[in-house]
């Protein structure tokens, strides 16, 4: 009852600030459409509606992280979150309140993406929901990595990690805008060795409808999501107990 | 004393530093206490633990016959704090603020309507009920902190500097509306002697952590033979080898 209170809350803070909506939604699919144009007149591969979709849903769901570090990180900073405390929420009330409405705004993102993408050509099958549903867990990473970021840092420090380092890091690293072999050698093992290339071949594999190939590399995805979430709950239990 | 507040020798170190030693209060119910203080002087660190936002390095206090200690999930079903900062949700009407406050207490819909409503009524809040929090004056914002803090029907309300940085009026609009809160026991905190003046039935001394002296604005200054609060603040604080 805490939780969804408090849930209501964090979706009104996120889905009333313009920013959010234009970086979270806005952003992506302006790439979309600018990708699908370049790859009217020099057809890439890469640049399928087929390859690129999923790519640009998994870097969508990169915002969701900057959206609750930052919202966690402020609340922190105005005193917001101690007042809360002097009220018998509970740690498991404010993790669920901040993650909650996260997850429909994911799900919400990707309709959109793919959305698109049937407008701009991807052909429209069935493998569409699994490819939104397999996007799920980098989402819940995602949000995992903003709630602890958020629980650590400060609301201008989680701007730059979140915003500007892990949107690249979602970018360049997951095999989107380039393939990944054609920088070989440190790059493409360390790609392979983070969790965003997995997000994203894991979701192309959904529109495959590729069940076996998805496997692989969702234990990767599963696995971060796992840390990520299990570090941000002990963390803010952490800092919780601390006062 | 059950609904009061009863502080025994309440003490907070961080690392070297003693930010409140000693402390030692009765604050019959339905008193307004003020602790006077500059920076530094300990106020806040004592309202921290007052309101179980920090633990005690060492003593105890009863909040409402419960201990700070060991049964701080029953203090908070009693108190309500009003943070130095408005700490409000930026984002949300005013309203939506006091509701969602109802609803971290625990108060089924219904009842936090009504709650709201006359909460709402008691402070003035009608203008700006509708308006987002982060568009509200300092004056608005503080009033709406101090109805958040009194949502859920607290016996023991804690103020940390309710006026800092408001303006004449502003600030004499919530003296009016301070003066106006029946049937709650309240300890504010202030650098402001007049504040103190205006509304305190006791005010306590504090500096360097510790509490110097406590008494009806009238007896302190009748026991440094001064003519204002502010005299026999600094004569008190003089005298103490603190000035």
């Amino acid at each position: 009852m805490r939780a969804l209170n408090f849930s209501r809350r964090t979706a009104k803070e996120i889905l009333r600030d313009p920013l959010n909506i234009l970086f979270g939604l806005g952003f992506p699919l302006v790439i979309l459409v600018l990708l699908a144009a370049i790859q009217k007149n020099v057809p890439v591969p890469l640049f399928t509606p087929e390859s690129l979709t999923p790519g640009v849903a998994v870097f969508g769901h990169a915002f969701l992280a900057l959206f609750a570090a930052t919202l966690i990180a402020r609340d922190r900073a105005g005193s917001f979150l101690a007042r809360l405390y002097t009220t018998p929420m509970t740690g498991a009330d404010y993790i669920l309140g901040y993650a909650l409405p996260l997850v429909p705004m994911a799900l919400g993102q990707s309709l959109a993406t793919y959305g698109a993408a049937l407008a701009l050509g991807l052909r429209g099958t069935a493998n569409i929901l699994w490819a939104i549903l397999a996007g799920l867990p980098a989402a819940l990473f995602f949000i995992g990595l903003g709630l602890l970021c958020g629980t650590v840092f400060t609301d201008k420090q989680v701007g730059g990690l979140c915003g500007a380092l892990l949107t690249n890091l979602t970018a360049w690293l997951s095999g989107t805008w380039f393939d990944v072999s054609l920088a070989g050698g440190w790059f493409k093992s360390l790609s392979e060795k983070l969790p965003f290339l997995h997000a994203v071949e894991l979701c192309r594999a959904g529109l495959r409808g590729d069940m076996a190939g998805a496997v692989p590399h969702l234990w990767w995805v599963l696995g971060y999501m796992a840390a990520a979430i299990a570090a941000a709950v002990a963390v803010f239990a952490l800092k919780m107990r601390k006062n | 004393m059950a609904e009061g507040v009863e502080a025994m020798g309440l003490t907070k170190k961080y690392g070297d530093l003693t930010a409140v030693d000693g402390l030692t209060l009765t604050i019959p119910a339905g008193e307004l206490f003020a602790l006077l203080g500059v920076n530094g002087a300990g106020k806040t660190t004592a309202i921290r633990m007052l309101s179980c936002l920090a633990r005690p390095t060492a003593g105890d206090a009863l909040v409402g016959g419960k201990s700070v200690v060991s049964q701080p999930r029953e203090v908070k079903e009693l108190i309500g704090l009003s943070p130095q900062e408005t700490a409000v949700a930026p984002n949300l009407t005013a309203e939506e603020n006091l509701l969602f406050m109802a609803g971290a207490h625990g108060l089924p819909r219904a009842e936090a309507r009504a709650r709201a409503a006359e909460v709402a009524e008691t402070l003035g809040l009608g203008p700006v009920l509708r308006k987002r929090a982060r568009t509200l004056s300092g004056g608005w914002a503080r009033r709406l902190s101090i109805a958040m803090a009194l949502i859920s029907r607290p016996k023991v309300l804690f103020l940390d500097e309710p006026t800092l940085g408001l303006d004449v009026l502003a600030r004499s609009a919530l003296w009016d509306v301070i003066r106006s809160l029946e049937g709650v026991t309240i300890l504010l905190t202030t650098h402001y002697m007049e504040e103190a003046e205006a509304l305190a039935d006791r005010v306590g001394v504090m500096a360097a952590g510790r509490l110097l002296c406590v008494g009806a604005p009238a007896e302190l200054m009748d026991r440094t033979g001064t003519d204002s609060l502010e005299a026999a603040f600094l004569a008190t604080v003089k005298e103490a080898g603190m000035g």
